[in-house]
């Protein structure tokens, strides 16, 4: 990995990375995938995560669908773990709580396939403040 | 792509529902049924709004509008209204000036990642402004500019008590040394806190981002994070962050061209309470034991190796990258006129929604256990929120309005902690919760100094007595005498601390002590000792498979007669409890 040498340096790698975020390793644009993270800290693994993380791969492999899955922090939603927030491509995202097997499939089935939508969404309930100034 | 055009979200929330907004969706599926809409228009349960004073809540998607409080007779209005004729329903329609659809309670600032990125990669942590305030503080600030700006701010440590961090920054700088060391605390041993757990495991760059900040302004090369053991996954996202820190040169020699030096490594603790007081966790990190010796010195004048160290929490840590970027007003601009910003709380016990949240300073507990907790379990009654862990106390109903923030919670008895929040509802016995607590701090106590090591034992079986039903009524002046004197006399804030879940029980449900201690009765029946196995005459069909039951012969009673339990041999096993069909044995 090349090192960072300046605060200029740091700026535009930043710039790329902002870009960066929505281009992934499949050289095409985030936007255009569905993208499905799943809340992986302690909690969520205790609850199943890591099983239900390797299902949606697996399962949306499977099924033919361009997606990316991605790890992420604590979400907050402890009473609700496992949880996941799925992105469809010019969507908002929406995160849904209690994600076992049986969820996760009807997720795919429904949601990501047919943008239907299935019970179990938790309604965010936060702000998160914007990085800038 | 979907069939529906439109959505309408019905709050599945335990508060909600409780107000029959599962009978409101199926009313609403059949209204529009009967307008033939059913196949265009979906209803969909959603988890907790957060906003249960107010519900039960409709969200109309892709319109955006939120109706409340509304009752199952209101479907067929919004139906025809809404849905039909694309009006929206005055009536029930959520008004807030300020801003569109809910007024959310929960600001993300600590958090701001978690959640968001992906922890173990370096990139996404800096397309959202990463290392971008270390950047801006070695390229444009002088060290005594930063603490400025960390006092201006107003942030005050959030591992418990609340000291100003910028003042913390300016003791360490102000020591001259040859060397001097950043320490992060991340000893996180309150019970059911995971604050710092989750900052760390969701985003540990800012961590390291703000540890290297402290570096540049304290004069220090060299950083440490003491974690607990306990926390595996925490320790491998924070080694593999480390180590792509170091990759991208935002750690290590010459960082960004400034000539700055800084370097972070793991220090293990084995998960003593005692050691997330700072100079007990400095011991521990130098391989003594873990005992906290009395200050002064304070760590910023001889720390870790004898040299000036200064240690901050997870999370106090976690606010300083957005402070230096968004400026010390933005930050001073949240929270109450002494405590700036916000706080992460784990919201744990008989709450709904347990959860991890971040508020605003001065929300209130009424806001936190209400609404965004969704209420008490069960659709029990509140009794009481014990904030600050083992060293906090317990708040009641009388103080569900107080705005949160250092200086009320310590007026009121109790104290911020490190955020811990632990909801107790009518079932909950204050003087067993107490006793639970002393059961940890007799546990975690190190034994240097004898009020906490024998004074806190003492006050144990005090309690105990007490649940055992055993307890004099001089016995609570003398809980209260000792609590008292630990608190006067202990060496660290572990001891002097302590009594506080006692005393604030104490303070709050004096008459649970009293029945405890007066009429020998448990008045939640958890304290076993003190409660009695009893037949309820008209459930009893005198089946005797209680009395057969019972291994020391307590209970008499003809065939088809109700049955009759002696207190006086009654060992209190169960076993009747347990073999009954009828729920005819109650205890009481």
């Amino acid at each position: 990995m090349e090192k960072i040498k300046s605060l200029t340096d740091l700026k535009r790698i930043r710039d790329e990375k902002q870009s960066g975020l929505q281009t992934r390793e499949k050289g095409e644009l985030a936007e255009n995938l569905v993208q499905v993270k799943v809340a992986m800290a302690t909690c969520g693994i205790a609850s199943g995560a890591k099983e239900t993380m390797e299902f949606m791969m697996s399962a949306l492999e499977k099924r033919g669908v361009d997606a990316l899955v991605t790890q992420t922090g604590c979400m907050g939603y402890c009473y609700a773990e496992p949880t996941i927030e799925v992105t469809l491509p010019g969507e908002e995202a929406v995160v849904f709580g209690g994600v076992t097997h049986d969820k996760a499939d009807e997720i795919i089935e429904k949601y990501i396939k047919d943008g239907e939508l299935v019970d179990g969404i938790i309604p965010v309930n936060y702000e998160i403040i914007d990085n800038k100034e | 792509m979907s069939k529906y055009s439109m959505h309408l979200l019905v709050c599945g929330g335990t508060s909600c529902k409780s107000q029959e907004s599962d009978i409101l969706a199926e009313k609403l599926k059949k209204e529009l049924s009967k307008q033939g809409l059913d196949e265009t228009v979906q209803v969909i349960m959603t988890g907790c709004f957060g906003f249960c004073d107010k519900g039960p809540i409709v969200k109309v998607m892709p319109d955006n509008i939120f109706y409340t409080q509304v009752k199952p007779e209101d479907a067929e209005v919004i139906v025809e209204e809404h849905v039909v004729k694309g009006k929206s329903v005055e009536r029930l329609l959520y008004k807030d000036s300020k801003r569109k659809g809910l007024n959310k309670k929960q600001l993300r600032i600590a958090l701001r990642n978690c959640g968001v990125i992906d922890p173990e990669l370096i990139d996404e942590y800096l397309a959202r402004d990463g290392y971008q305030a270390l950047g801006e503080v070695l390229a444009n600030q002088t060290p005594e500019e930063t603490i400025e700006l960390m006092k201006a701010s107003g942030l005050r440590g959030r591992g418990g008590a609340g000291f100003p961090a910028g003042l913390k920054w300016d003791f360490a700088r102000k020591n001259k040394s040859d060397q001097k060391y950043v320490v992060c605390n991340a000893d996180e041993g309150d019970p059911g806190a995971f604050m710092d757990r989750s900052i760390l495991e969701g985003d540990p760059h800012s961590v390291l981002e703000a540890m290297a900040i402290v570096g540049h302004c304290i004069g220090a090369d060299m950083g440490y994070i003491y974690i607990r053991a306990e926390y595996p996954l925490a320790i491998e996202r924070l080694k593999i962050a480390i180590g792509q820190a170091r990759n991208y040169g935002l750690l290590g020699k010459d960082i960004l061209g400034s000539g700055f030096n800084f370097d972070i490594d793991l220090k293990y603790g084995a998960g003593a309470f005692v050691c997330g007081e700072e100079t007990a966790l400095i011991h521990s990190m130098e391989g003594e034991r873990g005992e906290p010796t009395l200050k002064p010195p304070f760590p910023a004048e001889s720390g870790y190796m004898g040299k000036p160290t200064n240690v901050n929490n997870v999370e106090t840590l976690a606010n300083v990258p957005v402070i230096i970027l968004k400026g010390a007003d933005w930050f001073s601009s949240i929270g109450t006129e002494t405590s700036r910003g916000t706080k992460v709380f784990a919201l744990a016990g008989k709450i709904n929604n347990v959860g991890l949240i971040e508020v605003p300073m001065g929300t209130t507990l009424r806001e936190v256990i209400f609404e965004i907790g969704g209420g008490i379990k069960d659709g029990k009654k509140f009794k009481a929120v014990q904030t600050g862990g083992p060293s906090g106390g317990c708040l009641t109903e009388k103080h569900l309005d107080t705005p949160i923030d250092y200086e009320n919670l310590v007026a009121n008895g109790s104290m911020m902690g490190s955020g811990g929040m632990i909801v107790m509802d009518e079932d909950d016995c204050m003087v067993s919760i107490a006793r639970f607590y002393l059961d940890f701090t007799v546990e975690e106590s190190c034994g240097k100094c004898s009020p906490c090591r024998i004074g806190n034992k003492r006050l144990h079986e005090l309690l105990e007595r007490i649940c055992e039903g055993k307890g004099e009524e001089s016995d609570l002046l003398r809980l209260r005498n000792l609590g008292e004197v630990i608190k006067d006399t202990s060496l660290c804030g572990l001891g002097q601390s302590s009594p506080n879940p006692v005393l604030s029980t104490m303070d709050n449900f004096n008459d649970e002590y009293v029945s405890h201690v007066h009429d020998k009765k448990c008045p939640s029946g958890v304290c076993t000792d003190l409660l009695e196995y009893f037949i309820v005459e008209e459930n009893c069909i005198g089946c005797t498979a209680c009395a057969r039951a019972c291994p020391v012969g307590a209970i008499a009673g003809e065939r088809k007669e109700p049955h009759l339990i002696n207190p006086d041999t009654c060992i209190k096993c169960g076993a009747c409890m347990d073999k009954c069909k009828f729920e005819a044995v109650i205890l009481k």
